[in-house]
C-alpha cells in the first residue's frame, strides 16, 4: 500500500491498496457478479426465445402497468412534493416538526405492512374504499391502487430532494424579483422553479426508479390480474419463482430489461446532476 | 424634496431597528447610510424599498406617499449585498428580467439590455452565467439589472461589502461615475466610513436606529453634532482627562473629550517652524511608532494620557523613546448629547488651519 | 389586501399539505394499529407469541444486525476510498456502490438464486468450500440467503450518507496527520470519525429500516415458514391464508412492524436534530 502512495507522487493518507482492495471485492461478491449472473442466465435463451418471451402480451403489459404507473406516481410525488418541501421550509405552523419528521416514513415502514394496510383501506369495505365507490372509483385491486402504493412509497424522494435546495436560496432572490416589477407566480416561474428543477428531476428520477421496481406495496393492492392489467413486472419476476412453474431463464430475461431500465433512470439522474452543477459552477 | 420618510418605527420583538427616522433627499443626490452593524441602516433601506413594512410613519416619493404600495410596484431599484443574481440565467437574461415582466417588446429588451451592458463594459459576456463571473463583474451585472427599467431612485446594500479589497476602490469611482453618468437619485447603506465619505454627496449616519446627524461629509467630519458621529468618523481617541494640559483649563474633568490625530502636533525641541508655540506644548515621550504606508503613526505618552498623530514620511526621522513637544490645539468637547469644538486657549492668535 | 391574498395561499398549501399527509402516511399507521386491536388484546398477544412469529423475529433480528455490521464497515471503507483518494474509476466505482438503491429488490433475490441456486454457477463452489471446510453452507432458501439478500438491498445506505460529508471536509487534515506519522487507523479514529459520527449513526438507522422491512428481496430467497422467513414475510404468509382471523394477525405483527417504524423515524429526528446543532455551533 506505500507502493501505490508512492507511485501515485502526492498521495500521503494511508489504506489506499487496502481499501481499494475490500471496496472491489465486497461490490463484486456482493452486488456485481450476482447481477452479472442474471445477465448469464437470460442468456441462456436464444435471442429468438428472449424476444418471444419478453414480447408476450402479459409481460408487455406487465412493463407497461409498472412504468405508466410509477410515471404517474412521480409525477403526483413532484408536485406534492414541491408544495410539502414549500410549507416546510418557509412556513411556520403548529405541527409543522411532526410533518416534516413523518414524511420518512414509507423508508422506515416494511413495504409489506404498508401493502396490506393500503389494501384494507381502499378495499370495498375499508373506509376510504367505500368512499371512493360512492363517488364511483374503484381504487384497491386497479391501476388506481398500484399508483396510490406508489406514490406513499415515494414521498420522501422528491420532498428530501428540494428541501435542502429551497433552505439554501437566498430570500434575496425572490425579492430581487420583487424590485423588478415581477409578480409572485413569475417569481416562482422563472426565479425559484429553475432552482429546484435539478433536485426535482432528481428526485422524480428516484422516486420512478422505485416505482418501477417496487414489490412489496404493491402486490396487495394491484390484484395481479392478467387480465385486468394490473400485474406489475416484480410479480411477474417473482411468479417465475414460485415453485410449480419455476423459469429461472425467463425471470432472467425479464430482470434483465428491468436492470436496464434502472441503469438508464440511473445514468439520466446522474446527467440532470452533473448539469446542473457544471451551470452554476466556474 | 424628492424622497422624504417621515417618523419611520420599526420593531422586530424587542428590537428597535428604527427610532423615529426622519430625513429627505434632494432629486440627484448620491447619499450613503452610514452606521455600524445592526444599526438599522439595511432595516430603513428595505422600508424605502418596500421589502419591509414599517409600523409607523410615512414614506413619500415625488410628494406621494406610497406606504401601501407593494414593491414590486414602486419602481426602485435594488443592489442587493450577496448581489442576488439568478444563477439560472445568464447576464443577459438577468438584466432583461425586469424589461419582460413589463411586456415591454423584444426589440426593445435587446437594445435595452445591450446598451446597459456596453454601460457596464461586459461586452462579450452576455452569455455567462452569474457563477462564471468574478465579484466585480456581478456587482457590475447587479447594477445593469437594477437600473435596466429606468426606476427613479436607486438602493443599494453594501454594494462592495462582498468584493476584495483590491477590487473594491476600483468598484467605488466606477459606481460614483455610473451613478452620475445614469443622473439617478440613489442611497446606499454602507458601515465603511472611508467609502461613505468618498462615494457621496451626503451622508445619514444612523446609530441604534437613530438618525444621528445627515450632512456632506466634510460637515459631518468638521461638525459632527453628537459624540457617536464625532467618535465614528474619523480615527479618534476619548479622553476624560485633561486637566494636565496647558490651554485647556477651562475644560471641566469628567466631561467627555474627542482628540483626534489631525489635532496633535508633535515637533522636535529645534523645531524652527514651530518654535513659538513651545509655551503651548507638553513634553511627551515616543511610545509606538507604526508605518502607515504613505505616514508614520506616532503614539506619544504625555503624562498618564496616549496620543496619536500622524506624521508625513518627509518630515525628520524619530525613533522609539525619543523626547518632543507635543502641541494639542483643538479639541471636541461633548455636553449632553451636542458637540463643541474648543481650541487651544494660549493659541488665541494663531491660526491653525495654516499650520 | 395583497397580504391576505398571500395569507390565504398559505394556509391553503399547509392545509393541502396536511391532508395529503394526513392521508398518505397517518392513517395508514393509524389503520394498522386499529385492525391489530380489533379483535382484543388476547388475540393481539396471541399472535404476537406465535411460534411463527417468534422464528420470523429472530430471523428479522439476525439478518438486521449482520448487515448492519457488514454495511457499516465496508460503508466507511468504500467512503474512504472514494474522497481520500484520486484513482481512474473513482466514478463508475461510486455509481456502482449506488446500484442496490436504484434496482428492483426482487432482482437482487433473483441474482442470489442465479449465483448461489440449484443451477447456479457458484455452486459448485460453494460444495467445494463446504467439502474442504466440513461445513454445510447453503446460500439460497436459507437464513444465510436472507442475510446476504439483505446485506445487498442496504448495500449503499451508509456509504451515502458519508461521502458527502466526507467530500465537504477535503483531505487536508488526512494529509496533516499523515505528514506527522500517524497511522491509518489513528487517522481515522482521531480525524476523520469526529466529522463522521453523525451521518454515520444517520446512515445506520436508515439501514437498520430497510433491513428489517425488505420484502421484495427477501421473499425471492426465503421459502421456509417458521424457518427462514423474516417478519414482513410472516406478515405475507398471515395476510395470503385469507381467514378473517389471520388477517388480523397479519396486522398484529405489522403493529411490531410500525413500532420499530416509528422508533426509526424518533431516532433519525433525533440524530438530525443533533448533527444539525452541532454543525451551527
Amino acid at each position: 500500500m506505500k507502493k501505490a502512495g508512492r507511485r501515485k507522487g502526492k498521495v500521503v493518507i494511508p489504506g489506499f491498496g487496502i481499501t481499494m482492495g475490500i471496496t472491489v471485492s465486497m461490490l463484486s461478491i456482493l452486488i456485481l457478479i450476482p447481477l452479472a449472473s442474471v445477465m448469464a442466465y437470460s442468456f441462456k435463451m436464444s435471442p429468438f426465445e428472449f424476444v418471444k418471451l419478453i414480447t408476450k402480451p402479459g409481460v408487455v403489459n406487465a412493463f407497461a402497468t409498472s412504468i405508466g404507473c410509477a410515471f404517474v406516481a412521480a409525477v403526483i410525488n413532484a408536485v406534492f412534493g414541491v408544495m410539502i418541501a414549500w410549507v416546510l421550509v418557509r412556513y411556520d405552523f403548529f405541527g409543522k416538526r411532526f410533518i416534516d419528521g413523518i414524511i420518512e416514513l414509507p423508508f422506515a415502514l416494511p413495504t409489506a405492512v404498508a401493502g396490506i394496510t393500503l389494501t384494507k383501506m381502499y378495499s370495498d369495505n375499508g373506509f376510504l374504499g367505500k368512499a371512493l365507490e360512492r363517488i364511483g372509483i374503484k381504487a384497491a385491486y386497479t391501476k388506481i391502487g398500484i399508483i396510490i402504493a406508489m406514490v406513499f412509497i415515494g414521498i420522501p424522494f422528491v420532498v428530501r430532494a428540494i428541501q435542502p435546495v429551497l433552505e439554501k436560496l437566498p430570500k434575496s432572490c425572490e425579492e430581487a424579483g420583487l424590485m423588478l416589477g415581477a409578480s409572485r407566480a413569475v417569481i416562482f416561474r422563472k426565479i425559484i422553479f429553475p432552482e429546484i428543477m435539478p433536485p426535482l428531476l432528481t428526485g422524480f428520477g428516484l422516486a420512478l426508479a422505485r416505482g418501477i421496481g417496487e414489490y412489496g406495496s404493491v402486490i396487495y393492492i394491484s390484484g395481479n390480474s392478467e387480465k385486468n392489467k394490473t400485474q406489475v413486472v416484480s410479480y411477474i419476476i417473482m411468479q417465475k419463482l414460485n415453485s410449480g412453474n419455476v423459469d429461472y431463464e425467463g425471470a432472467a430475461a425479464i430482470a434483465l430489461i428491468l436492470l436496464i431500465i434502472s441503469f438508464i433512470m440511473l445514468f439520466a439522474i446522474n446527467i440532470v446532476q452533473h448539469v446542473a452543477s457544471k451551470r452554476t459552477s466556474a | 424634496m424628492y424622497v422624504e420618510m417621515k417618523g419611520i418605527c420599526k420593531k422586530f420583538g424587542n428590537y428597535e431597528a428604527a427610532k423615529n427616522i426622519s430625513f429627505d433627499i434632494e432629486k440627484g443626490k448620491l447619499v450613503a447610510l452610514l452606521g455600524p452593524s445592526g444599526s438599522g441602516k439595511t432595516t430603513i433601506l428595505r422600508i424605502l424599498a418596500g421589502l419591509e413594512t414599517q409600523d409607523e410613519g410615512d414614506v413619500i416619493i415625488e410628494g406621494k406617499v406610497i406606504n401601501d404600495i407593494p414593491a414590486s410596484k414602486r419602481g426602485i431599484g435594488f443592489v442587493f449585498q450577496n448581489y442576488a443574481l439568478f444563477r439560472y440565467m445568464t447576464v443577459y437574461d438577468n438584466i432583461a428580467f425586469g424589461l419582460k415582466v413589463q411586456k415591454m417588446s423584444k426589440e426593445k429588451v435587446h437594445e435595452r439590455v445591450m446598451e446597459m451592458i456596453s454601460l457596464i463594459g461586459l461586452c462579450g459576456l452576455e452569455k455567462r452565467y452569474p457563477d462564471q463571473l468574478s465579484g466585480g463583474q456581478r456587482q457590475r451585472v447587479a447594477f445593469a439589472r437594477a437600473i435596466a427599467p429606468n426606476p427613479q431612485l436607486l438602493l443599494l446594500d453594501e454594494p462592495f461589502a462582498a468584493i476584495d479589497a483590491k477590487v473594491r476602490k476600483e468598484l467605488r469611482s466606477w459606481l460614483k461615475e455610473m451613478i452620475r453618468k445614469v443622473g439617478i437619485t440613489s442611497i446606499f447603506v454602507t458601515h465603511d466610513q472611508e467609502e461613505a465619505v468618498e462615494v457621496a454627496d451626503d451622508i445619514i449616519i444612523i446609530n441604534e436606529g437613530n438618525l444621528e446627524q445627515m450632512g456632506t461629509p466634510s460637515e459631518i467630519y468638521k461638525h459632527p453634532e453628537t459624540p457617536f458621529v464625532a467618535n465614528f468618523i474619523g480615527t479618534s481617541i476619548v479622553l476624560s482627562d485633561l486637566s494636565g494640559f496647558k490651554g485647556f483649563e477651562e475644560i471641566e474633568k469628567g466631561k467627555k473629550v474627542i482628540v483626534r490625530p489631525e489635532f496633535v502636533e508633535a515637533f522636535k525641541s529645534d523645531n524652527k517652524k514651530f518654535h513659538d508655540l513651545i509655551p503651548a506644548a507638553e513634553e511627551g515621550v515616543i511610545e509606538k511608532i507604526e508605518f502607515r504606508g504613505s505616514y508614520l503613526e506616532v503614539t506619544l505618552k504625555v503624562g498618564d494620557v496616549r496620543l496619536v498623530t500622524n506624521r508625513s514620511l518627509e518630515r525628520r526621522s524619530i525613533s522609539v523613546g525619543e523626547k518632543m513637544y507635543v502641541l494639542l490645539h483643538r479639541i471636541y468637547v461633548f455636553d449632553e448629547g451636542t458637540a463643541q469644538r474648543y481650541k487651544n486657549s494660549l493659541l488665541k492668535d494663531v491660526d491653525i488651519e495654516l499650520m | 389586501m395583497k397580504r391576505s391574498r398571500e395569507k390565504i395561499v398559505k394556509w391553503l398549501l399547509i392545509g393541502i399539505t396536511v391532508i395529503f399527509l394526513l392521508f398518505m402516511l397517518v392513517l395508514p399507521m393509524v389503520e394498522v394499529i386499529y385492525r391489530a386491536l380489533k379483535d382484543g388484546l388476547e388475540t393481539y398477544k396471541t399472535a404476537l407469541t406465535a411460534k411463527n412469529t417468534l422464528s420470523a423475529l429472530r430471523v428479522t433480528l439476525i439478518a438486521t444486525v449482520i448487515a448492519l455490521t457488514v454495511n457499516t464497515i465496508l460503508g466507511i471503507i468504500m467512503a474512504w476510498q472514494v474522497t481520500k483518494f484520486d484513482f481512474k474509476g473513482k466514478n463508475i466505482l461510486s455509481t456502482l456502490i449506488d446500484i442496490p438503491f436504484s434496482i428492483s429488490p426482487v432482482i437482487a433475490g433473483l441474482a442470489f438464486i442465479m449465483t448461489f441456486g440449484r443451477s447456479g454457477w457458484a455452486k459448485p463452489v460453494i460444495d467445494g468450500i463446504n467439502n474442504a471446510l466440513g461445513t454445510d453452507i447453503v446460500l439460497v432458501f436459507s437464513v444465510p440467503a436472507v442475510v446476504l439478500a439483505t446485506i445487498f438491498v442496504t448495500f449503499p445506505f451508509i456509504s451515502r450518507e458519508i461521502i458527502p460529508i466526507l467530500h465537504a471536509q477535503g483531505r487536508t487534515e488526512e494529509e496533516a496527520a499523515a505528514l506527522m506519522g500517524a497511522s491509518g487507523m489513528t487517522i481515522f479514529r482521531k480525524v476523520t470519525f469526529p466529522h463522521i459520527k453523525w451521518g454515520l449513526v444517520y446512515g445506520m438507522i436508515l439501514c437498520t429500516a430497510r433491513a428489517f422491512g425488505e420484502f421484495g428481496a427477501v421473499y425471492a430467497v426465503s421459502k421456509a415458514r417458521g424457518k427462514t422467513f423474516t417478519l414482513p414475510l410472516e406478515v405475507d404468509a398471515l395476510y395470503m391464508s385469507g381467514t378473517a382471523d389471520s388477517i388480523t394477525q397479519a396486522f398484529a405483527v405489522s403493529s411490531l412492524l410500525v413500532g420499530m417504524a416509528v422508533i426509526v423515524l424518533i431516532l433519525k429526528n433525533i440524530v438530525e436534530y443533533r448533527g444539525k446543532s452541532k454543525k451551527s455551533v
